[in-house]
This record gives structure tokens, sequence and C-alpha cells, in this order.
């Protein structure tokens, strides 16, 4: 087991991870505004492909992410406009968002399937990354210290500024927080499009880094691992930076064992592993709290301010 | 508009009622009707690709004969069915179904249309109007495997799988048996993936069998994505499918080519000439059902030379990578010396030869 | 002069109706103009979506084979939905209820008899209700989501699925690909009832419908539901316990899941990887259309077959890429979703401050 052979395994589980994060930090925040997106894995497609075709077009990667957010973002505001201004069901709301997410990057990537993305420059130095240890700090996409930078500041903004007060706040109470004067619905519109934008961005870390090419419904689901990732983590980021590298471990060492000749447990057990603890945590926290816990309390619910 | 979705359907009613009389190789004047059913995009430059591929080389060489429709991204569940049917319905007489998970519903529909000659690729069932059809692609692995051999310097080459079936077990097995013949101490780690199609898994899949010391790795899977990460890391790999070198020109050394077209026109032809009934098509290189894409100059000559004479000797019948002895993992004799497995063993086998790591 | 949104006092009954028409006419509309824009012929992708499905008899069958699961657990999820007891695993009842169903075939593949049909029906509810059972237990002891719950346990089902086709239950004449053996002739229902050409599912659609009109309109349960969804407080005070009712409202959608699962078992004579559709998700689209009245979930299945099939039509005619139904899908479900505002309030004119105050 030598050092090179870690930090290469290091490196497996941190490109697993990143998108993961990433999509899970934006529904982080979405949630903790009280309202449940389900339509991430269609936002993530959408972001994929434009990511995708804009670089390819513009010959730019970061323009090509730039755009990539913004349809994310954009692609976010059928859902808000929807369920905020017109009050629809959050869940069937953001299902249908899914599926018209999948059909709609499918439909601008049939014109980009079989091209390779542009390559995307590390944002540090090649000398820097000659050794394995210089490699694994200094080697990666600007994906993976985006996610890391990102999932601190979110958990410092919720925690420590006001406005992340606030945010919660909406969460947890929103016809105190109306009461008070702040604007619920301006809010979580802001809540949603950041979420709709980080999505986007982690479906572009798909198309432009991990894998650079487009296919249809390249996200292979992740949506849907990054909502259980927030269920996961109690909602809180420090331990969604963790869950998240606890699930990249765990199907990356699903990958060794079986390139390594053991199979100590059916796949299929290692894949359902991240869900079954996500209900266990569930449990657990809610055994405690005597609600779902740390989960905002007016998930889901739409604000209704005159009743 | 309006119209054409009118007389569309009084054509298809009018078919269906007619169908007794349609048992006939269809009038001089009238083009036949040839349908494709695919699993993915044609876009994907891999399994789809190719056999769009050979769709448009049947429109080729056939001419004004022939008309061809195809419908992509066909699920293999029921929704494949009324497809078929409809398929069937708007005068299509030869319907292509490109992967085995059409197979049941190839043969529900195939019996309500029984004048409607139906080819399944990769499946093993049979009826009077379903044929099925295969390609030799172990032959193309023995290819490959070869040059793995030579180029290989840690002696530990890889293999990307979906799922444990026949079509994979046969491919490592060629590819191992192959690089064995070269450097018989080589041996292949392989990884199933569960997956025909999981980009990023695929590629995560490629780095922990890079990481473990394979420094030539061969896929089973669609995407060109294990390749790209070959590139990066300095190693080699193959394309799968179709030629794959625009994603990776410094990893990739060649293809295995499915070269589906030769087979789409034979069929087509014996439709017309009324000599179409229903077998079992297992082709390979000397049929030109598989090719191999052109060498990286990268590969040095000697051992573009073997793998040549590799491809040379399917094509005359002298080479089978499956000669015995062959032995499986646990050490027993599976083949004796002098003897060939036979393509019935080869369509069932769900053991690994010596030499092959895996889960 | 502004507009203001002002809420009924009642929901509009003409509007429940109106809006999900003028949804669909809207998209069709919409429709005709995005395809001519990407360069199909506009007039006849949209034709084919929706108009060919509704008015060629020969599409009717494949409307009826989609809609049939759809309805099924649309008709269950509507009583959670009722109760505001949101179910959105019904994916996961719906797969544990085919394996289930298909548990029993693998036991009984060497037998026959007229037994083993019912019994595979009833397994098969029995078992998508007790994975139902298992939010329904975290919610009721635990305070847990079961939205949550719910939808983390559709992806263990899957896995469960793939588990069990590749390996114990992989029909040992199939070439090694994951899949179970075929059902035999003693354990699928037959395809098609008499000359009629549609699915049985339909039949069993079609009663569950009066069945759970019955019991949502007419029984005290069914009022016990609506009452713990609209004035909870007063239902409690009234004697309704709520923990029962979750209980009830998860297993019953678990058990129609499962028997909708069975019934596509049978459809597709084996278990195999394609399995999950998402027919679970789709239904609770469709009952939330058909605003959780069981009438309504019944039109509202249909109305979703019909873009399913739609979809595929268009792709073998017109040439349309597949994703463009499931695009169409999704600006429809939009569409309804948002008109539905129509039927809570109505757009009134304010000619005056004085007025927008009062």
């Amino acid at each position: 087991m030598t050092l090179t052979f870690l930090i290469d395994a290091l490196i497996t589980v941190i490109g697993i991870t990143t998108p993961i994060l990433l999509a899970a930090s934006g529904v982080l925040v979405v949630e903790k505004s009280g309202v449940i997106n389900l339509g991430v894995e269609g936002m993530m497609l959408v972001g994929a492909i434009t990511g995708f075709a804009v670089g390819f077009e513009f010959s730019d990667p970061w323009i090509g992410v730039g755009a990539a957010a913004v349809a994310g973002a954009a692609t976010s505001m059928i859902f808000a406009v929807l369920v905020l201004s017109l009050g629809t069901n959050q869940v069937a709301t953001g299902l249908a968002l899914t599926i018209f997410g999948i059909g709609l990057s499918s439909l601008i990537g049939t014109n980009y399937t079989g091209f390779a993305a542009l390559p995307f420059d590390p944002p540090f130095p090649d000398y820097l990354a000659q050794d394995p240890i210089g490699r694994v700090i200094f080697g990666h996409s600007a994906f993976v210290y985006f996610a890391l930078i990102l999932v601190f500041a979110i958990g410092w903004f919720l925690s420590h500024t006001r406005a992340g007060l606030v945010l919660r706040a909406v969460g947890e109470n929103d016809f105190s927080a109306h009461s008070i004067g702040y604007p619920v619905i301006a809010i979580r519109y802001a809540a949603i499009a950041f979420g709709g934008a980080i999505a986007g961005i982690a479906g572009a870390n798909f198309s432009m880094v991990i894998t650079p090419l487009w296919a249809e419904q390249m996200t292979a689901g992740r949506g849907w691992i990054a909502l259980a990732l927030v269920v996961f983590s109690g909602w809180r980021a420090g331990r969604l930076l963790a869950g998240a590298y606890f699930f990249g471990v765990l199907m990356t060492l699903e990958l060794y064992a079986k390139a390594s000749g053991y199979a100590i447990m059916p796949s299929q057990f290692w894949a359902a592993m991240p869900y079954i603890i996500a209900v266990a945590v569930l449990a657990f926290i809610s055994a405690r709290d005597g609600r779902s816990g740390k989960e905002p309390a007016c998930l889901g619910k739409p604000f209704l301010p005159n009743g | 508009m309006g119209n054409f979705t009118r007389r569309d359907f009084v054509k298809a009613a009018a078919a269906a009622s007619a169908l007794p009389i349609l048992g006939r190789p269809a009038f001089a004047a009238d083009p036949l009707k040839v349908a494709f059913i695919f699993l993915g995009p044609v876009g994907d430059y891999g399994w789809t690709w190719a056999h769009n591929k050979g769709r448009l080389e049947l429109e080729k060489a056939l001419g004004d004969k022939v008309k061809t429709t195809y419908v992509e991204n066909v699920k293999e569940d029921a929704s494949a069915v009324p497809i078929l049917r409809d398929l069937a319905r708007q005068g299509n007489k030869l319907i292509f179904a490109t992967s085995f998970g059409y197979m049941d519903q190839v043969l529900e529909v195939a019996k309500e249309f029984p004048d409607v000659k139906f080819e399944h690729c990769t499946g093993f069932k049979r009826a009077p109007n379903v044929t099925t059809y295969n390609s030799r692609f172990h032959e193309g692995r023995a290819v490959t495997g070869t040059i793995a051999g030579h180029m290989s310097k840690s002696g530990v080459i890889g293999y990307l799988g979906s799922f444990k079936i026949p079509e994979v077990v046969m491919g490592v097995n060629a590819f191992t048996l192959a690089a064995q013949a070269v450097n018989p101490k080589i041996q292949t780690k392989l990884v199933m993936i569960d997956s025909w199609f999981d980009p990023a898994k695929e590629t995560a899949a490629t780095q922990t069998l890079a990481n473990l010391g394979c420094d030539v790795i061969a896929t089973h899977t669609d995407s060109p994505a294990p390749l790209q990460f070959c590139q990066q890391k300095g190693i080699y790999g193959f394309g799968q499918g179709a030629d794959m070198s625009k994603f990776a020109p410094k990893a990739h050394l060649t293809a295995i080519e499915d070269i589906w077209g030769p087979h789409y026109i034979a069929r087509a032809k014996a439709m017309l000439d009324g000599s179409w009934k229903s077998e079992d098509f297992w082709e390979g290189i000397k049929e030109g059902d598989v090719k191999i894409s052109p060498y990286n100059p990268i590969v040095p000559k000697n051992v573009q030379e073997a793998a040549d004479k590799i491809i040379d000797g399917y094509m005359k019948g002298t080479y089978d990578v499956f000669k015995g002895p062959i032995f499986d993992q646990s050490g027993a004799e599976k083949v004796p010396a002098g003897k060939a497995m036979s393509l019935g063993e080869l369509a069932t086998i769900d053991w690994y030869v010596k030499g092959v790591q895996s889960a | 002069m502004r507009l203001v949104l002002e809420k009924r006092l009642e929901q509009s009954r003409t509007m429940v109706v109106l809006t999900p028409i003028l949804s669909v006419i809207g998209v069709m509309i919409l429709g005709v103009i995005i395809f001519d824009a990407i360069g199909y012929d506009g007039f006849d992708a949209v034709w084919q979506l929706f108009i060919t499905p509704v008015i060629d008899t020969y599409k009717w069958r494949d409307v009826a084979t989609k809609a049939a699961p759809l309805i099924l657990i649309g008709l269950g999820l509507s009583i959670g939905n009722r109760a505001k007891i949101w179910n959105i695993g019904a994916e996961g009842q719906y797969i544990v209820g085919a394996i289930s169903a298909a548990g029993v075939a693998y036991a009984t593949q060497e037998m026959s008899g007229f037994w083993i049909i019912p019994l595979m029906l009833i397994i098969g509810m029995a078992g998508g209700a007790a994975y139902a059972a298992i939010p329904a237990g975290l919610k009721t002891r635990y305070g847990v989501s079961e939205v949550l719950s719910s939808l983390m346990l559709v992806y263990v089902s899957v896995q469960l699925l793939s588990y069990l086709i590749t390996g114990p239950w992989k029909d040992p004449n199939g070439m090694n690909f994951p899949q179970t053996a075929q059902l035999t002739a003693s354990q699928l229902l037959p395809r098609e009832l008499g000359e009629t050409g549609l699915p049985p599912g339909l039949l069993f659609a079609l009663v569950g419908m009066i069945i759970f009109a019955i019991i949502v309109d007419r029984t005290v349960f069914g009022f016990s539901i609506r009452a713990i969804g609209e004035a909870p407080q007063a239902a409690r005070f009234g004697g309704f316990n709520s923990n029962r009712i979750v209980w009830a409202a998860l297993m019953i959608s678990g058990g129609m899941a499962g028997l909708a699962g069975t019934l596509e078992l049978m459809q597709l004579t084996r278990l195999n990887l394609g399995y999950p559709s998402g027919y679970g998700f789709t239904a609770i689209i469709v009952s939330l259309l058909g605003r959780s009245h069981p009438f309504g979930v019944f039109v509202a299945g249909i109305v979703l077959a019909v873009t399913y099939v739609g979809g595929q039509v268009a792709q073998t005619v017109v040439h349309v890429p597949n994703a463009t139904a499931g695009l169409f899908q999704a600006l429809i479900l939009f569409a309804i979703l948002a008109s539905d505002l129509f039927v809570r309030y109505r757009i009134k004119i304010k000619s005056s401050v004085a007025e927008i105050r009062a």
C-alpha cells in the first residue's frame, strides 16, 4: 500500500464525490428555506448539456460553466414560479421538473453526442502537481476546490450570518418570519435560484471534466443521491461534507474490492447502503427530537400568508 | 399534414386486413420497407451508432429498392411492444431489434404478424419469422488481447465489463487468452459495473484498474469515457464498437468495430428474392462483421504484424483463440489440448479462464 | 386598476374540469410552434402526440395498458393525498409488490392450478403494503417524514430487484442474462380480455375506481381521511385516530402499488432490469391531477397514458426524438398544476384603492 496507491484511490474518491457534494449543497440551501425541489436531476442534466454545448461553441470552458449555472437557475425558476407564486404542490412540480429537464437536455443534446469536450485545465499550474502529494492537493479540477469552498461557505453563511439566520427562520417558521417583516417569498426565490445554479454547475462537472462528453441522462441518478445525502446529513453543512465523502469512499471501495477479486457482499448491497443509512439517520434524529429533527419545519408546505 | 395521418391510418388498417395476401415478395415497384429499433441514440458513437451505420450502408447498397426507418431510445421493457407493432402495421416487412432485452417483445409481436420478418440481435430464441444474429466480437478481443500482451509493461491488463453474461465472459476470456499467448504470466483484472452505460462510474472503475497496476485497459461498456482517462494517465486502451481515436488519440491503440452493413444487406436481399428463412447467424472477422480499426502509430511494427496475423488466421479459419488447453480460475482443465470450444459452449459460458482476477 | 387574486369560497367546479382541458390545448398550441421552430412538421407532430392515441382505435389498447397501473397506483395515493400523507415511494412499493409476486411464481413454477394467480395478486398487494408499512411505522413511532423515508426506500427496492435477478432468481435457461424465468401459463393473466383487446389491468382499474369512490364518499373511513386532511384538530377532537389513518393511508397505497406491480409483471412475463418504469412517480402526478378523487384519477391516468403513447407514435411516424415526449408531458403537467390556481382563486379587477383594502 504505497503512498501513490492511496493518493490515486483518494483522487478517485474525490472525483466521484464532488458532483454529488455540489448538488447536495444546493439542495441544502433550498431545503433550509423550507422548499423541497425534487427536480435536481433535471436541473443537473440541463446544466450538463448547457455547459458542454456553450463551452464547445465558444471554445471556452469557463463560459460554459457560467452558462450551466445560468441554465440551472433558469430551469429552477420554472419550479419557483409555479410553487411560490402559483402555489402548486412542491412534490408534483419537482417531479415534473425532473421529467422536463431530462427531456430538454436530451433534445438539445442530440446535436452534441459523439463530441469530446474541450480540456478544462486545472486552476493550479502543472509544476505544483508533479509528485503524489502535490497531485492530491493541487491537481484537481476547479470544480473540486469550488465544491469544498462552497460547502464551507454555506455552512458559515447559515450559522454565522444574519442573512443565513433569516433563511433558516423562513424555513422553520415562515409565518413568524413574515410577521417580523421578512420577504418570505423573495427569499425562497433566491434560495431556489441558488440551488438551481449549483445543480447546473454539478451537472457541468460531469460533462466537462469527469467524462468530457455528452450522453443522455449521463448523471445516472446522482441527483437523487444528493437528495438522500441532505437527509443523511441532518441538514447540516459539516455533516454534508462528511456524508458525501463517506458515499464516495463506499462507492470506490466497492470498485476496488471487485477489481481485486473480492466480493464481500453483492454490489447491490453497497449501492443500497447510502439510502438505508439515510433512513436510519432519519429515524435516529427524529426519535431524539420528536419530529424529523433538524428538518426545516416548513419543508414542503406552501407559504400562505393570508391563510 | 392532417391528410398524412389519415392516409397513414387507412393504409395501416388496409395493411392489417390484407395480411394474408402479402405473403409473396413485394412487387417490383414497391420498395421493401425495413425498420430498426435501437436501444440508445444514434449519436452515441458506440453500439447504436454502429447499427445505424449498417442501416445507412443498406440504403446505399440497395438504393430505391429499400426504404428504411428507425426508432431510437427504445427501452427494453413492455413499451417496445407497441413500437414494434406500429412498425409492422406501417408496412415494414423486415424489422431488426438491436438488443438482447427485446427478446420477449419481438417474439410476441412476431406471433401477431406472421408475414413480417424479425431479426433479433444477440438473442437466442427463434420462430418461423424470427431470426437471431450476432457478431463474434470475441475474435476482435483476441486481436486486442494480442496487442495488450505486447504493449503491457506491468504484466497486468484491465477489463471493464458490464454484466456477467456470456458475451462479456467470452470477451474477457478471449482477451486474456490472446494476451497470455504473448506473455504467459499476464493477469487480467476485471470489474463489472452492472450497467451498460454510466460514464462517471466507468471512469471511476477505470481509475481503479489503473491504480491497481493495469496499463492497458479494454472496455465492454458503451461510452468513450474510460479512454479519456487512459489518455490523461498515459496508459493505453481500446475503442469499443467504433473507432474512438478522436476521443483519446494517444491512448487509443485500435478499436473493435461492429460492422452490421453486410448482414443487413444480405438479409434485405433475401427478402427481395424470397429466400429469407429463420436462422441463427454468428459471424465474425471472416464475414466482415468484425473489423479492427487502423492501428495507432505508437503500436510497434512487430506488434501490428502479430495482430494482423490473428486477423489473418480468423479470415482463413486457421486460428481460434479458444483452442485448448484452457484452464479455469481454479486450475481445472476445461478444454483439453487440441480441442476447440464449440460455439454452443461459448454461447452459455459462465466461467473465467485462469489469469482473470474477478470478484 | 389592479388585478387581484381573490380566494374563492368554494373550489370552482367548472374550473376543475375546464382548466386541465385548457392547459392541454394551450400546450398543444405551444407544441406546434416549438416543433416548427426546431425543424419538424409542427402540426403533424402534435397531432401524433395528442390526437392519434385518442382517435386511433388500434391505439386504445396501448393507452389502456399504460393507464391501468397509473390509475391503480393513483387511486391508492389519492387516499393519502387527502389526509396530507405523501407517499412518494409508491415506485418502491410497486417494485416490491412485483418481487413478492415473482417470489410466488418462483416457488410454484412446477405447479399448476387456478389458485396460483389469485395468490400472486394477494401476495403482491401484501408485499407492497408491507413495504409501505416501513415509512408508516417510522412516521407514527418516530415522526419521520414519509416523503423522505419512502423516497429513500425506492432506491433500496431497485437494488433488491437487481440482486434477485442477477443472483438467486436468475433464469437458469436465460444464458446468464439478468432476468427471471418467464411466468408459466398458470401464472399469467390473459393478455387481453376477450375480443376487446384491452388488458385485464383496465378492468381492475375500473373496479378499483368504483370501490374507492364508494369508500371516499360514503364510508366513515373516507370521511375521516378527508377530515384529518382538511381540519386535523377538529378531526382528532371528533375521535379520529391520526396514527391509524397514517397506517391505513400508506398501506392502502402500498397495496395498490403492489397490485399494479403484479399486473405489470404478468404483462412483461418476467422481471428484468428494465422493470422499474417510473409508474410510481408518474402516479403521484396522476393522483394530484385527478384532484385525489377516484373519477378524476381515472381520467388523469388516461390523459397521461395518452401522452406516453403519443410520444411513441410521434417517434415512429414523425421521427421526433423520444426526449420530446417527456418534455411535453412535463409541459402539460406544469400547465395543469399552474392552472389549478384558477380553481382556488378568481381574478378580480379592483378599480379603487378602497376596494383593494377591503
